[in-house]
């Protein structure tokens, strides 16, 4: 495990909703395996929202900085020292990663997904102006104060909530710095970005931008 | 709305440019300022929405036609996870772990 290399103070939270391909499993070795002052394991009892989930692991949390990514194998651990780094590098409140620029990068998207994932992100440019490459990545690096400070005013769900977390954040203005990362997709199971969320990211990505 | 141009909302901020913009260029267009700008002046002016609105259709899908081509595909990190994974498997399978 690199992190415990590194010296880097860590515990790892994991939240999970009833899924039902054994996580909840897995997860419970890996408690013994590595400790449970290291792995927290805090389930609920069905599949709530994500911004509930981030107030739920934030409960119990104790550290100073808060890092939130995907369990699928997406997002990559190796990222998380480049995370710090940056963060120690300007003092930010938020790292982000980003796909979109420098080295970041993804694999595993056909023509089609690439063309909704750049149009998308354009047309969010152009409209919100956020000062920040990638809006609706969820590879991030939040201060605990600012993590807490942000799900309380965030009111979306989806695409949207990532969105709605850094355009909450500007208003605040707290500070946002980049790193690129490479998102891997599709590792287990199949990615679809059906119409419905389209629809969705759409009438969220209006809103944002009538109401802030 | 207010007038703050900090505090405005996006969808104001635009609706307030468009506003300002699309006044003068009617203004102008329509001499209500009593300005006489020569005719070449008038020529330009009269087809410059149009001409702004199509040039930034072009640079929309310039762009993103660019950025879609120059998308980074993560190949060595795809290969790099697949061994990371047979490693941590095996790993973990001597550490205890029933997959």
């Amino acid at each position: 495990m690199e992190p415990a290399k590194s010296g880097i103070n860590y515990e790892i939270i994991i939240i999970d909703d009833g899924s039902p391909d054994g996580t909840r499993d897995v997860a419970e070795q890996l408690e013994k395996i590595y400790g449970s002052n290291k792995i927290l394991l805090r389930p609920r009892e069905k599949k709530l929202g994500l911004g509930t989930a981030y107030i739920h692991g934030l409960k119990y949390a104790t550290g100073n900085y808060i890092i939130i990514m995907d369990a699928d194998l997406s997002h990559h651990p190796k990222f998380i020292p480049e995370f710090i780094r940056k963060q120690k590098e300007g003092n930010f409140d938020i790292v982000s990663g980003t796909r979109y620029t420098g080295n970041g990068g993804v694999y595993g998207w056909d023509l089609k997904r690439k063309i909704i994932s750049r149009g998308a992100n354009f047309i969010t440019q152009i409209l919100l102006r956020p000062g920040a490459s990638d809006l609706t990545g969820s590879f991030r690096l939040y201060r605990k104060e600012v993590l807490q400070k942000l799900i309380e005013k965030c009111v979306s769900k989806g695409y949207v909530f990532q969105m709605e977390m850094i355009i909450r954040a500007r208003q605040l203005n707290y500070t946002i710095g980049e790193v690129p990362i490479s998102f891997v997709d599709r590792v287990y199971g199949e990615s679809k970005l059906g119409g419905n969320e389209i629809v969705s990211f759409l009438k969220g990505l209006l809103t944002l931008f009538a109401t802030t | 709305m207010t007038l703050r141009l900090v505090t405005m909302t996006k969808l104001a901020q635009w609706l307030w440019a468009l506003a300002l913009l699309g006044s003068a260029w009617a203004a102008l267009t329509m001499g209500a300022l009593g300005l006489e700008l020569p005719s070449s002046c008038q020529e330009v002016l009269w087809p410059l929405p149009a001409y702004l609105l199509v040039s930034a259709g072009c640079y929309a899908l310039g762009t993103v036609g660019y950025r879609v081509a120059t998308f980074h595909d993560c190949e060595d990190a795809a290969r790099e996870l697949q061994s990371q994974i047979q490693e941590a498997r095996a790993d973990l399978a001597r550490r205890g772990m029933r997959f």
